[in-house]
């Protein structure tokens, strides 16, 4: 935890003091105000509010039901989970006593049976002591049929809940499943004695005015406008610190910047600032802005099944006909970095030392001209009757991945290859078109991981191909066996040693295959006003306010 | 009268049925749907996308869908919001109060306004005022409103710091007066288009009445100037605008799209572009209703006050 209330910690005046008697106060005091060179501590009782301004609003409130990533602002600062990941990815209790593993007994050798033990001084937000009977209850509810839940992947392997006393539960998984630790970290669970007496859980009161274990208790919400919330001031865990939390939502990303400005909002949530007012919000006073990594990867996704994609070389010419440096610098005002893997930056999994990627329109040419891709009349190579031509579509009216289309266009001209853009809306793009691989090509940001893990099952192995009656997301229909049997081994493997090992191998087979190009990560630029301390990324959360609770005014 | 009022009925009753239709079909024709924005959720698997398709009775054919909307309208049943999981006249009702603030203030400074630069431009036409009204009103239409909203924040809240940059109100303070302080540059701003609008329909209609014979049978009378326009020309040029204030009903409760996002106004018009971009279909099918029976209902009351102010009309 980030802020720890220490005794040792000495007070801002005690230190300003100290100062004054050494005479240096005048010189070190204007540096001081500005950053304060000591930790400041949390006030003893909750003071003073944050609003946080969103761009989208949240507008679902029961953390199991179907949800943007919006909406995780509310539920993290409300609910717990049994688990909590931390920005390192160390997963660490939180309604739960402790982590079960294989190494203290909590799983099973074979990974089937999970013994969770619980915390027992948490209570709801409405005073009833939370339980076991809680967790079965949540668990149970995620996979009922009749429910609108959210991910049910992992969920739907547990069999046989099993409430052993209040603070013990145990259940069985139809197989192995590692991953499911870290789905539990975003799995937040809802009170029985409240949901449970509801007749429909779908379109219960509780989903209007929810009632968690959180560090903050739901105030109320002015629709289309913001999301209040209190201090829960029993709250089991570290603070909360703050009297008041609340989400505004400002639709519009210009506004959104200009009320950061005017002081009307306090902390910047999604969107954050946009990449062309970077340079003026480093100059603005008395604001934090800090370069955070995103997630979620820019790639060029190709069909494996088209004729043209279906040669290495191809693919390998095209990236390196892609001018990425350029790109990033030109059109991004150079803030994101260049990556070779899906593996988020912050990952714990990421591989350090795969190939860079190199801009050589040489080396294009050179792997084209082995393949025997010969330039036709037009100047376009062609190989035994197929052209090397091919369609890149993304969303349309998105004008920075429109110009970089355009780029990319235009330097692969000059290896021979021939690429047209037809974009299409969101909705139709993201549509079947996309589900089924109907696509040659596309431009798309994606984030692979659920929470810190590192399975990627879903998006890389033969079965998850939709179109060819998988069930997943391998949308660019890639096949490598050896990665299969890595992935298969990897979900259902417990020791993390190994994981590492089969995660490191299997972004180098992904990288040399390329069934994507890997083009850039983007950093977002987080604000905040100075003065809020507490504030730590965690990319292994969909949300900056993950630890809210944590949060206070340097006084 | 009444005959009158039960033929409108019917035939708005028709039209609604009428409007539904269209409106369900193209709605439903949008490719994509309300589960699109899952689609690159890492963790929803297309078994999560069939089972919520299912729930959510998106996978049944469209005519099914339509026909059980319908059952469920007629019975009062507007359906319930995919977005936020509440009743779709819950979710417009929350948003009709900020519209109704900001929509009724400008609309009755744009009708102030407008009216009195449209007859004074018609009283004194070609003057110095009327060329530049007609200039000003020409200037007000052609620049796009988001425009004017974001100069006004930039001028009033940023440098001047005397206006709020946007919001309806100071969270934590919910004053008349904390209103009505951010009520001022949104209601001016949106107001602007409409005094342009209602001036130059004004001035037309006066233009019109004010060399009509009775009005120089006023004048020949020995009536005052003064008296012949209150009593006579404006009387008479304000008939045309009752037809248009009718026709104002609807966009009143229908909202501005473009100044409640600049302003973060959480009104109807915003309400409306964030159901559409996540596929709400029960609050979009909803609003587009509300507003077809508000714009029945405006031009209904507009004939039949038409019909009460004007001797020359009998309804029936």
């Amino acid at each position: 935890m980030a802020h720890h209330k220490t005794p040792t910690t000495m007070s801002r005046r005690g230190a300003l003091m100290l100062m004054g008697a050494a005479g240096t106060a005048g010189l070190l005091a204007p540096n001081l105000l500005g950053k304060p060179a000591f930790a400041a501590t949390p006030p003893e009782t909750p003071t003073g509010r944050i609003i946080v301004g969103l761009s989208q609003e949240p507008t679902n409130f029961n953390p199991l039901m179907v949800k943007i990533e919006v909406d995780d602002g509310v539920h993290f600062s409300m609910f717990d989970a049994l688990f909590r990941v931390m920005p390192d990815g160390e997963i660490v209790p939180n309604l739960a006593a402790e982590v079960p593993s294989q190494a203290n007994g909590g799983i099973s050798e074979d990974g089937l049976e999970w013994r969770v033990m619980l915390r027992d001084d948490v209570t709801w937000h409405d005073g009833a002591p939370f339980t076991a009977e809680d967790v079965k209850y949540t668990l149970e509810l995620i996979v009922n049929p009749d429910f609108r839940s959210w991910r049910t992947a992992g969920h739907s392997l547990v069999r046989d809940v099993t409430v052993v006393s209040p603070t013990e539960i145990t259940w069985r998984m139809e197989k192995p499943f590692s991953p499911y630790l870290s789905f539990l970290t975003e799995t937040f669970i809802v009170p029985k004695h409240i949901l449970g007496a509801e007749a429909d859980p779908n379109t219960a009161a509780f989903n209007q005015a929810p009632v968690g274990t959180g560090a903050f208790k739901w105030d109320n919400r002015i629709a289309g406008d913001h999301i209040s919330l209190v201090a829960n001031p029993d709250y089991f865990g570290e603070g909360p610190y703050i009297e008041q939390l609340i989400f505004k939502y400002i639709p519009d990303v210009t506004v959104l910047y200009t009320q950061f400005k005017s002081g009307d909002v306090d902390l910047l949530g999604r969107m954050y600032i946009t990449p062309d007012n970077y340079a003026e919000a480093q100059t603005l006073a008395g604001k934090v802005i800090k370069l955070e990594p995103a997630t979620s990867v820019e790639t060029i996704y190709l069909n494996m099944e088209r004729p043209v994609f279906k040669e290495l070389a191809v693919r390998e010419a095209v990236y390196a006909a892609i001018d990425k440096a350029s790109i990033i610098e030109a059109l991004y005002y150079g803030l994101p970095d260049s990556v070779e893997t899906f593996m988020p930056r912050t990952s714990a999994y990421l591989h350090p030392d795969l190939p860079k990627h190199e801009f050589s329109l040489e080396r294009a040419n050179q792997l084209l001209d082995e393949a025997g891709w010969v330039p036709g009349s037009d100047g376009i190579r062609e190989k035994d009757g197929v052209r090397l031509s091919f369609v890149n579509s993304t969303t349309s009216g998105n004008h920075l991945r429109e110009q970089l289309q355009q780029f990319v266009q235009q330097t692969l001209r000059e290896a021979g290859i021939e690429m047209t853009i037809e974009n299409y809306p969101a909705a139709v793009i993201w549509g079947e078109f996309w589900t089924q691989s109907q696509f040659d090509s596309v431009v798309v940001g994606i984030t692979y991981l659920i929470g810190s893990d590192p399975d990627v099952t879903n998006r890389f192995h033969s079965g998850a191909i939709i179109a060819q009656g998988g069930r997943g997301s391998n949308n660019a229909q890639y096949k490598n066996a050896r990665v299969d049997e890595l992935l298969d081994e990897g979900s259902a493997s417990f020791d993390p040693e190994r994981r590492r090992e089969i995660y490191l191998e299997v972004q180098e087979l992904v990288r040399a295959d390329l069934p994507f190009l890997p083009l850039f990560s983007d950093n977002s630029i987080r604000a905040w006003k100075e003065g809020i301390e507490g504030v730590v990324h965690n990319g292994n959360t969909r949300t900056e306010t993950w630890n809210a609770g944590q949060w206070y005014w340097a006084s | 009268m009444l005959v009158f009022l039960l033929n409108r009925l019917w035939q708005s009753v028709i039209l609604l049925l009428i409007v539904s239709i269209i409106g369900f079909t193209i709605l439903n024709l949008m490719p994509g749907g309300p589960l699109a924005q899952f689609a690159l959720d890492p963790g929803m698997t297309q078994a999560d996308m069939d089972r919520l398709a299912e729930q959510m009775g998106l996978n049944r054919p469209l005519p099914v869908q339509y026909f059980d909307w319908l059952m469920r309208m007629l019975r009062g049943d507007w359906g319930t919001s995919f977005r936020d999981g509440v009743p779709v006249l819950d979710v417009i009702g929350r948003h009709l109060f900020a519209t109704l603030l900001l929509m009724g203030s400008s609309t009755v400074i744009a009708i102030g306004i407008g009216t009195w630069i449209g007859i004074r431009g018609a009283t004194h036409r070609y003057s110095m005022f009327d060329y530049s009204a007609t200039v000003g009103a020409m200037v007000a239409l052609s620049i796009p409103t988001f425009w004017f909203g974001l100069v006004g924040i930039y001028v009033f809240s940023l440098r001047l710091g005397w206006l709020p940059a946007g919001n309806m109100y100071t969270i934590g303070d919910g004053s008349v007066l904390n209103y009505l302080h951010h009520l001022i540059l949104p209601s001016i701003v949106l107001s602007l288009v409409n005094v342009a609008v209602w001036s130059r329909y004004m001035r037309s209609a006066t233009l019109d009445v004010i060399n009509q014979d009775f009005v120089k049978t006023a004048r020949a009378k020995g009536l005052t100037e003064r008296r012949v326009l209150m009593k006579h020309v404006v009387g008479n040029a304000l008939l045309p605008m009752i037809t248009l204030a009718g026709m104002q009903l609807p966009s009143i409760l229908g909202g501005a799209l473009v100044t409640e996002t600049v302003f973060t106004w959480p009104g109807m018009g915003r309400l409306f572009l964030d159901s559409l971009g996540y596929s709400d279909y029960p609050v979009v099918m909803g609003l587009l209703m509300f507003s077809a029976f508000l714009t029945v209902l405006g031009n209904l009351i507009a004939d039949v006050v038409i019909a009460m102010v004007d001797p020359r009309i009998r309804l029936g």
